[in-house]
């Protein structure tokens, strides 16, 4: 069960939502929980990490709280596009 | 002591084991008469494990370890197929060792997806077998870190409609549950019920098995050396004596690991991971959101339960467990309980306790503690 891997949408947006790079497992989703909380449904946040439970945590995260993602791997790190459910 | 990957031996197979040391230190393939006896209690003990794992005697070889006994099974049974096909095909939870000899035969390749229980599907094999030749199908009897026991009837019948043998990894589960007939060759690893790191291979006779390189003598060729026979002792007592105490032993650990699972379930934000009803029944594992692995298990163990994780930077390692990855399930926060048996571990029942009292206290200390309470 791997979450759909595909071109993130804006994915050359230069300034993320959330910037995790260098953050480790569970830092990532927390940060991530933690900008979610306030914001309506149907918010997209565009989120960057290089953590490799990420790309694990992250979708888990989305599937647990009724949110969807999209992520692409770009070398060393791994873009996420999070549309709030 | 929740955490019986390894576990102190049985009794009984510590028992045989000081016995042997006596008994059977021998070379047994010298001829004076400690050889010979050698030689004799090493032939039982290999009669006695054939007939636990339903196998004949000749069909089973000795090996170091289970992974040692997997990488031997991988060799001999790709060897002879080497002009039809190279490929190995496994499955994204089998074991590391498993994925690597995939990797090494055909980098390529991608091993099979799996369900959110972690369950390899006979259909999803089917049609990774018609893409090309396949020279072995290796798969696990049941996942050692989710408990989830694998339809391998079926599995084994997709293999033998494809003229493809199937290389069975049952280092997680034999001797703790039935053992399966559905393979060509079998694996299993007597630490699984409290014996000493013994790898077991079997071979159907009719099953082309052929090593690369030099020719051996040990083992029906399988080996470079015979094994130490007060070890392969030790390690025949301890499935003997699973397979005497397994209908009991299966019951009890059944209800214990569904006590855990229960208790676990009811804290908020923690999810059971593995298939609910075909499963091992000494294995259970559990993900808590925003809590990291390391920090729950020295939480535990400060209250004297002792468990595995298969989080990121716990046991020295940076990746999280494949398995959790492969099933979509939540890698850090992660707790894996492998019981041991009730013969080693009288008191088990009160480990258990103990972790499901404890569990939902830990895990709210360090939701606290990170200040994601409100998250």
């Amino acid at each position: 069960m791997s979450p759909p891997i595909g071109p993130v949408e804006d994915s050359d947006d230069p300034a993320p939502d959330l910037d995790a790079r260098g953050l480790k497992c569970p830092l990532p989703v927390i940060r991530l929980a933690r900008l979610a909380r306030d914001l309506p449904a149907g918010t997209t946040l565009h989120v960057l990490a290089d953590d490799p439970a990420a790309e694990s945590d992250i979708p888990a995260w989305t599937r647990m709280r009724g949110h969807t993602v999209t992520l692409e791997r770009r070398g060393g790190h791994t873009a996420y596009a999070v549309v709030l459910g | 002591m929740l955490d019986a990957t390894r576990s102190p031996l049985h009794p009984a197979a510590r028992d045989t084991l000081l016995a042997a040391l006596d008994a059977g230190w021998a070379d047994p393939r010298r001829l004076h008469r400690e050889a010979r006896q050698a030689r004799h209690l090493l032939d039982r003990a290999r009669e006695s494990i054939a007939t636990s794992i339903g196998a004949r005697p000749d069909e089973v070889s000795f090996h170091p370890s289970g992974a040692h006994a997997l990488r031997v099974g991988v060799a001999g049974l790709r060897h002879p197929r080497r002009r039809t096909a190279e490929r190995l095909v496994t499955s994204a939870v089998d074991r590391a060792v498993l994925l690597h000899e995939a990797h090494e035969a055909d980098p390529a390749s991608v091993p099979l997806p799996v369900d959110r229980l972690a369950r390899i599907s006979p259909e999803t094999l089917g049609m990774a077998l018609a893409t090309g030749p396949t020279a072995l199908v290796a798969l696990q009897h049941a996942n050692g870190e989710v408990g989830t026991v694998q339809p391998v009837a079926a599995l084994h019948d997709v293999c033998r409609e494809a003229s493809v043998p199937l290389l069975l990894d049952g280092t997680a589960s034999l001797g703790r549950i039935a053992t399966p007939g559905s393979w060509d060759a079998l694996v299993g690893d007597a630490a699984t019920v409290a014996g000493p790191p013994v790898g077991v291979l079997a071979v159907r006779t009719g099953a082309r098995f052929d090593l690369p390189g030099p020719r051996w003598e040990p083992e029906h060729g399988r080996e470079v050396e015979d094994p130490w026979v007060p070890l392969v002792l030790a390690a025949a007592e301890a499935w003997q004596q699973a397979l005497h105490a397994q209908a009991a032993e299966e019951a009890s650990a059944l209800t214990l690991t569904e006590r855990i699972r229960a208790a676990a379930a009811a804290v908020p934000d923690v999810e059971v991971v593995g298939d609910p009803d075909d499963r091992l029944p000494h294995v259970v594992t559990f993900s808590a959101l925003y809590v990291d692995g390391e920090s729950i298990v020295d939480a535990l163990d400060q209250r004297g339960v002792a468990v595995a994780s298969g989080s990121a930077c716990t046991s020295s390692r940076l990746e999280p467990s494949h398995v959790l990855a492969a099933m979509g399930a939540l890698t850090h926060g992660n707790v894996r309980v492998t019981l041991p048996l009730e013969a080693v571990r009288p008191e088990r029942a009160d480990d258990v306790e103990r972790l499901c009292r404890e569990l939902p206290a830990v895990v709210a200390d360090l939701r606290a503690r990170l200040g994601v309470g409100d998250l």
